[in-house]
């Protein structure tokens, strides 16, 4: 195994070693070590055993799974356990993803400035541009939900597509903001000089022999051990919270609002709570999509990719259960690039129908994705992983609790 | 039907002459629906005060506009001689003022453990931040108020349902349980609504006697509202009775079944006549 195929499977078995402990059944002992460890073997297995081109398709199929994984979590906190219909993740998403990109863009000048327009360009870090976009995202959904929280269900799910329509059309058309229809570029991406020929002037001279075969091809492999750190920490936050008193609050308002009222709870409060919560989780997923992608425009925010695919995701993963938002994310997320095989294969046969039909052929995805779906709400409404019926994690201790 | 109240009742009765809660005037209207049309009644410091009266008198929005559920039209709600007319429904709570629902209204998702552990107020395991960083705290409060939750369970006979969905569970088990939440909360007045409706007799009587033991031994007022005029003669003592939006009357059991303008509000006039 050469020194590049080993530290590439090193990095991968990283981020595997923060994403796996997330799906292994909870209240084991065993979890998170055998977590760990199954996700170092599998980062080195796979990079062993797999050429170098599909080595790198795993990765980014990885990094986007868990950055899907992120909407889910954040939507699953709305609707999972305060039954928000938001319809309206990519406007978070997309709130996120702008605001991460203006505070770390190097603002252009002289000739460049007349091609690209932005508000500002701050240079900061990577930490504080990813910090300021859930802060953002979360004042945001502060001030959607004053209005729009008074709907509910689909009412409440028409307001919140309008809301991500519109915070999408200003991307599009604000040329002042982000640079209007037109890609803002040169995002940029954190430690990616540890791949560049000069080095980070910050590594230690002895560490910079470990790294030096790798090019930035090799990049996304550690940014995907970004991500899936964020995946961890965010599901560690979320699943911490909802599992106590808080969740059950919101539980409660989502069961039976008018009797969690005369419970002594306030609803409205713990409503936006859910809203905002969900909404950062989402600003941060945006966040890292800008920094993956480098250059991002008003396109990638259509409530189809960033919207409406998340539903699919917690609804097979299991709407109510964290651990089952994310394994919905990363099943969906493998149907989706896996259709787009099928759609190739079938490009002979569609073309023997008709020859305009093959470039039409990407669109099966679509409805493979929908019959998917609606197989999940015939046979399986409650998703692969069920929500469980007890939601402080503080009652756990005895054996008296039983889970459903 | 004995036609006696308890004795207890009439002492609890003449032991206080404040009124805990003091209802003036209240006006309600839905669109040119008037449910209530200047309702004034007193429940005093604990009593098992009943509520009666025909269908659509008003009954159900008294004890809505009490809980803070719809703000009235007009007029005011007082607990023990402060206003809360038209506070949120939280602060009414706070308050010690607790309501059942005619059709129980459970949190289905939950074990009946949690419905219960829900209802306390100020846990700080509440709070977002407070969840994630003060374990310590929450893990204390949680564990007392299960503690506390299962002492209630014990006390209603329910302690084989606490880890069953509280959808499972049946008509009469949740009419149970809404009186087992009131509980959690040590309310000093707890509204029902109809807690015998749709209740088997034997699950009736020990709601009938958990009423009482809860009146005697913790204190507890009780404005009942009840269509089944056994367990109001029974239990309540006063019994007010209302009609069209308003107080009618009220008195004694007996002088309110012997009362002709009650016949007259539940059969209206010339039925009324005929049975006189």
């Amino acid at each position: 195994m050469s020194q590049v195929i080993f530290i590439k499977g090193l990095m991968l078995g990283i981020a595997l070693a923060f994403i796996l402990p997330i799906l292994l059944p909870p209240g084991r002992p065993w979890r998170v070590p055998g977590g760990i460890v199954l996700g170092l073997a599998t980062g080195l297995i796979l990079a062993a055993l797999i050429p170098g081109g599909y080595l790198s398709y795993v990765i980014s199929f990885l990094i986007m799974a868990s950055i899907y994984g992120l909407l889910s979590l954040g939507l699953n906190t709305q609707w999972g356990y305060t039954g928000h219909l938001n319809f309206g993740v990519a406007g978070f998403f997309a709130v996120g993803a702008f605001t991460s990109a203006l505070m770390t863009i190097e603002a252009p000048t002289g000739v460049a400035a007349q091609y690209t327009q932005v508000l500002f360009g701050l240079e900061m870090p990577f930490l504080v541009g990813v910090a300021t976009a859930a802060v953002v995202s979360g004042v945001v959904a502060l001030i959607v939900a004053v209005p729009v929280l008074r709907l509910r269900m689909d009412f409440l799910a028409i307001a919140t597509i309008g809301v991500a329509e519109i915070i999408r059309l200003i991307f599009q058309n604000e040329r002042w903001l982000a640079n209007g229809p037109q890609p803002l570029r040169g995002i940029p991406q954190p430690a990616r000089c540890l791949f560049e020929s000069e080095g980070c002037a910050w590594l230690p001279e002895g560490m910079a022999w470990i790294i030096e075969p790798l090019t930035t091809r090799d990049y996304s492999a550690f940014y995907l051990i970004v991500v899936a750190a964020f995946l961890a920490l965010l599901y560690l936050i979320i699943e911490r919270a909802c599992r106590s008193p808080w969740g059950r609050m919101l539980r409660a308002v989502r069961d039976d609002e008018a009797s969690a009222a005369m419970n002594g709870k306030h609803v409205t409060y713990a409503r936006v709570q859910s809203f905002v919560v969900g909404a950062v989780v989402m600003g941060i997923a945006g966040a890292l999509y800008a920094h993956y992608t480098v250059a991002i425009d008003y396109s990638h925010f259509h409530a189809l990719f960033a919207t409406f695919i998340v539903w699919i995701m917690l609804m097979l993963g299991g709407s109510g259960n964290h651990r089952g938002a994310i394994l919905g994310a990363i099943i969906i997320w493998a149907v989706w690039s896996g259709t787009s095989f099928i759609a190739s294969g079938l490009e002979p046969v569609l073309a023997a129908i008709h020859e305009e039909l093959p470039g039409r052929a990407q669109y099966i995805r679509w409805l493979l994705v929908s019959l998917l779906l609606a197989g999940i709400v015939l046979f399986r409404p409650q998703g692969v992983l069920r929500e469980e019926m007890r939601v402080s994690n503080y009652l756990r201790k005895d054996g008296g609790s039983r889970d459903g | 039907m004995t036609g006696t109240s308890p004795e207890n009742n009439s002492n609890n009765a003449t032991a206080s002459a404040s009124p805990l809660l003091e209802v003036r005037n209240l006006t309600l209207d839905f669109g040119g629906l008037r449910a209530l049309n200047g309702a004034s009644l007193q429940v005093r410091q604990g009593t098992i005060t009943g509520l009666i009266g025909p269908n659509g008198a008003g009954k159900t929005s008294l004890f809505n506009v009490v809980a803070g559920y719809f703000a009235p039209n007009a007029g005011r709600v007082l607990v023990d001689g402060e206003d809360i007319t038209a506070l949120p429904p939280h602060r009414i709570f706070e308050r010690g003022i607790c309501r059942t629902f005619q059709i129980p209204r459970e949190h289905a998702s939950m074990s009946v453990l949690e419905n219960l552990m829900l209802v306390p107020t100020g846990q700080s395991g509440e709070g977002f931040f407070a969840s994630l960083f003060r374990g310590g705290r929450v893990r204390a409060e949680e564990q007392a108020h299960r503690e506390h939750a299962e002492q209630v369970l014990e006390f209603l006979n329910l302690s084989h349902l606490a880890h069953e969905y509280a959808r499972n569970l049946s008509g009469g088990q949740k009419k149970l349980l809404e009186l087992a939440r009131t509980l959690m909360a040590e309310p000093k007045l707890v509204l029902l609504d109809e807690p015998g409706a749709g209740v088997n007799p034997t699950l009736m009587e020990r709601l009938r006697e958990n009423i009482e033991r809860l009146n005697q031994e913790r204190g507890i007022t009780f404005l009942i509202i009840e269509h089944d005029m056994d367990l109001i003669m029974r239990l309540c003592n006063p019994v007010i009775v209302m009609s069209e939006g308003r107080h009618l009357m009220e008195g004694p059991p007996e002088a309110v079944r012997n009362d002709k303008r009650v016949l007259e509000a539940y059969l209206g006039g010339q039925y009324a006549a005929a049975e006189g």
